[in-house]
């Protein structure tokens, strides 16, 4: 079959500002047939994303193509004047943004958006633009496919924002897709309905598509080919199969490995029955609320020293919360926070400085976590100030120590976060927290925004400086591979509650919570043909696609539970069930069902 | 991480850091900022030294022909009462500059506490302070200067002062919303959690992140508070005869335009140059602080 996009020596420079060129991407070669999937992997600033950009001829304010063809269809792109580019573009080739949300006008509704591009390009009128449109959200699986179009872009959740996305890309049908990092950002199990959703449209279209992404679980699902890209350069190109199965280069296989898989379960960690005030830190019956609505239900957790208790759920369920109100920054409604057996009050400005110190919160977002406006000195010398008391020499020596401590060069002391990347800001976030000396730190998705490999170094830091300084962490997360490699024990939140808890090893075995168990089935593993296995099973066609819903009585995952028991589920709070010491599940289900399943047919029998 | 790793993941930031290290050295005044700064200190050294630069005193009748185009004596010619214009601009740019500098210094003072004070505050003072403000807006603000300063009667602080109020309102509007931006941020919270307490929050976290839209607006504020002096002069509630003040003096003269006299023009030209300057400075200013954070470059 003949190339539907070739490229040739594909060479990219960028312009830091004020600066000279300095070259992005060196010299790539691919093609793609139609109805292929070529994957682009690498990290932030291996040039993945201005590769995908070039397909459509076009470069990134600052940047600049400099060498090279990009033919489609036997054309070359770069050589096209304005309006042929502009005619080529949404027609011809299509892009997929990584954020949906920040992608979409969020006044204009829906079908005005997603049929722009085909009434734009001449190609249909406006009515039928619209009654194809319906045709992709069919196909794209989405609900009510009649009316959402009618909708704003916040009425939809984000999986669905995705995926209509993705339909506004087809508008057109075009003959290349290009999909930059288009799951990235959505919970595990809101992941495979969009993966599924572009398979599905992928195979039927027959377009030929470049999957952008830096996670190889998620391209081993989808793509055909992979090229794995390091600072610019291909580092190794070949079929899925190969690159999986038999990793060529060394870096690779560092990616690779990068990938963390749920650990087997070799920590046996047993639970000894302490009372709760020798704990370091206890939460107790806690509810939170933002005004009238109720975020946290009856939480129970607690924390011990040099112990990390991973916090897991999807987006929506109260993780941040959780350590809002343990910080201090939402008062709870009804409920007590315990430091080493005594109550602390509720809210930060009923706190001492010496309480204040002893727990520390480390924001996901490093980027609006620092002020931009002060030096990397400044941030971390006032709590220096704040709560040791030193005077500007001390503060300055320990700053320099601090940096150290997280694996930065003391110079940076100087900059400005502006001038850090990404991963050295979250450690920047992280020396802050440190330099109070807390006992407890507080960590809300701290590696979420940050790619495979620089994630996995933080994590590193993390347990290297629970090991030298002893500190314990509520290491907040929805990435469950993240937490179980990670953490001694494991808090499973849903819709506000406490739905299991217990060490890693319990958690990761049967007998689980059903959602505990969706939420394993869910995370990617890294072999092909995984997606297809598990949108087959039970847990996946029943608690995918569906938002969670805050409710006060009964189970809050009744509806999306396979194993739901009409009226009583829902009507009653479910009871907690203990296996072992340490392990709780709540659930109605006894432990003995939980362990082996349920026979569906009975349970469709009972409904 | 291993070295080999953080090579890989910061390799692209090199550049870009170097490069805007280099930047911040590099924040010499443009040629556009000197113009302005010289244009300012040459107005500031004209008000400070204007009894020792100005040939004749400002009410001193220097000839008995009014609205004179040039003559030897007087260079920029006579007003309406053949009193000097270039007498009377030199020690007008002490009334003009100086109360209109003042007016804003203290509405900017005041209105930025408290629209940060009403963005931080619990909801109850924050309702206190904008409605309060709202109530003052609703009159349009020349009516409401005749009623201040013709309840209190008129005196130059007194004028300054109801400036200074009018100004602030506005003033407090602005820095009440950049402040509800800023106060949402992950820093502040940071801050908050630390257990900061309001005034840290405002001077370090807050204010340093909204100090470029206020010294815009210092500029236009300023502009704007030269004007309405001048015309709270020309209703005769500003300064008073015979006081110099540009807007005055625009206003005096604008009978001259007609025997084409450049009375009129001249004051106003010099309005114009002490505005544009300012204008042009905070320009500078602003595109100053923006090249502290680079753009990102990264893919």
């Amino acid at each position: 079959m003949r190339n539907l996009l070739e490229v040739k020596n594909l060479c990219v420079q960028g312009r830091p500002p004020g600066g000279e060129y300095v070259p992005i991407v060196k010299g790539i070669d691919f093609s793609i047939k139609p109805g292929e999937v070529l994957a682009l992997i690498g990290e932030s600033g291996s040039g993945k994303s201005t590769i995908s950009l070039s397909t459509m001829g076009y470069a990134r304010p600052g940047c600049r193509i400099s060498k090279g063809e990009v033919l489609l269809n036997g054309e070359d792109v770069l050589l096209l004047d304005k309006q042929s580019r502009r005619n080529l573009r949404g027609e011809k080739v299509a892009y997929v943004a990584q954020s949906a949300a920040a992608s979409f006008n969020p006044s204009l509704r829906i079908n005005k958006q997603v049929t722009e591009a085909p009434t734009l390009h001449g190609i249909m009128k406006e009515d039928e633009a619209v009654n194809h449109a319906v045709e992709l959200y069919k196909s794209l699986d989405l609900p009510n496919p009649e009316t959402i179009g009618k909708r704003y872009p916040h009425q939809v959740s984000g999986g669905q924002l995705q995926r209509l996305m993705a339909a506004m890309a087809l508008s057109c049908t075009p003959d290349l897709l290009v999909l930059d990092e288009p799951t990235t950002a959505l919970d595990v199990t809101t992941q495979i309905e969009v993966l599924k959703a572009f398979k599905v449209i992928i195979s039927r279209e027959n377009t030929a598509a470049i999957y952008v992404s830096h996670d190889l679980a998620v391209v081993a699902q989808v793509a055909d080919q992979i090229m794995v890209l390091r600072n610019g350069e291909m580092v190794e190109q070949g079929s899925t199969e190969q690159i999986i199965n038999h990793p060529r280069h060394e870096y690779t296989k560092t990616l690779m490995s990068a990938v963390r898989q749920t650990p087997p379960c070799d920590q046996a960690h047993e639970e000894d029955q302490a009372d709760a005030d020798s704990h370091l830190l206890g939460v107790r019956n806690l509810t939170a609320a933002y005004g009238p609505v109720t975020i946290l239900r009856d939480v129970n957790v607690v924390v011990d020293k040099m112990e990390t208790i991973g916090v897991i759920g999807e987006s929506g369920c109260g993780k941040s919360t959780m350590a809002r109100v343990i910080s201090g920054i939402l008062p709870p409604v009804v409920g007590e926070i315990r430091l080493d057996g005594s109550v602390l009050p509720g809210a930060v400005k009923g706190r001492s400085r010496e309480e204040l110190k002893r727990i520390q919160f480390v924001f996901q977002m490093a980027d609006v976590a620092l002020n931009p406006r002060q030096t990397i000195g400044k941030i971390l010398g006032r709590p220096l100030k704040f709560y040791h008391d030193m005077n500007p020499a001390q503060c300055k020596e320990r700053v320099g120590e601090l940096l150290e401590l997280v694996e930065l060069p003391r110079e940076f002391a100087k900059r400005f976060p502006g001038e850090l990347s990404g991963g050295q800001k979250q450690r920047v976030n992280l020396a802050r927290a440190l330099a109070a000396e807390p006992e407890v730190i507080l960590c809300d998705e701290v590696t979420s925004a940050l790619d495979t490999v620089v994630a996995a170094s933080v994590i590193r830091l993390l347990e290297s400086l629970q090991e030298r300084l002893g500190v314990s962490y509520v290491f907040i997360s929805h990435d469950l591979s993240t937490v179980a490699a990670f953490a001694d024990r494991i808090v499973v939140l849903y819709a506000g509650r406490v739905v299991e808890q217990g060490p890693t090893s319990r958690v990761l075995s049967p007998p689980f919570h059903p959602y505990t168990k969706l939420l394993l089935s869910s995370v990617p593993e890294l072999r092909q043909g995984w997606l297809e296995d598990v949108a087959e099973t039970q847990e996946a066609r029943s608690g995918i696609a569906r938002d969670v819903t805050l409710s006060a009585v009964g189970c809050p995952f009744t509806d999306r539970c396979p194993m739901s028991i009409k009226g009583v589920c829902d009507t009653q709070s479910a009871p907690i069930r203990k296996p072992v010491a340490g392990h709780e599940i709540a659930c109605h289900r006894e432990i003995e069902e939980l362990i082996t399943g349920v026979n569906l047919a009975e349970v469709s029998a009972s409904a | 991480m291993t070295p080999d790793n953080a090579d890989a993941s910061e390799a692209i930031d090199s550049p870009e850091e170097q490069n805007s290290n280099k930047k911040r050295d590099n924040l010499s005044l443009t040629p556009v900022a000197w113009v302005s700064i010289l244009i300012i200190v040459f107005w500031v050294v004209v008000a400070v030294f204007a009894p020792v630069l100005a040939p004749f005193d400002k009410a001193d009748m220097v000839s008995f022909e009014s609205f004179k185009v040039v003559d030897e004596a007087s260079f920029l010619g006579t007003d309406y009462l053949g009193r000097d214009v270039l007498s009377r601009i030199i020690y007008g740019a002490r009334m003009t500059l100086g109360l209109a500098l003042i007016a804003t210094l203290i509405s900017f003072t005041t209105g930025i506490v408290l629209g940060f004070v009403a963005a931080i505050s619990p909801g109850w003072i924050d309702q206190v302070l904008s409605r309060t403000v709202d109530a003052i807006m609703a009159f349009p603000s020349i009516m409401l200067a005749l009623i201040i300063i013709g309840g209190v009667g008129t005196s130059l602080p007194v004028v300054i002062l109801t400036v200074a109020l009018i100004d602030a309102t506005r003033v407090f509007r602005l820095s009440r919303a950049l402040a509800l931006d800023a106060s949402v941020m992950d820093y502040v919270v940071v801050a908050r959690a630390r257990g900061e307490g309001v005034n840290w929050i405002m001077l370090h976290e807050i204010l340093p992140n909204t100090i470029t839209p206020l010294a815009a607006e210092f500029g236009v504020r300023y502009t704007f508070a030269i004007l309405f002096i001048s015309s709270l002069s020309f209703l005769g509630l500003g300064v008073q005869p015979p006081g110099a003040d540009w807007g005055v003096m625009v206003k005096e003269n604008l009978q001259g335009l007609l025997y084409g006299a450049p009375a009129a023009l001249i004051p106003a030209a010099c309005i114009g140059t002490i505005s544009v300057a300012i204008n042009l400075l905070v320009d500078w200013f602003l595109h100053r602080s923006s090249v502290m954070i680079p753009e990102e470059l990264t893919g």
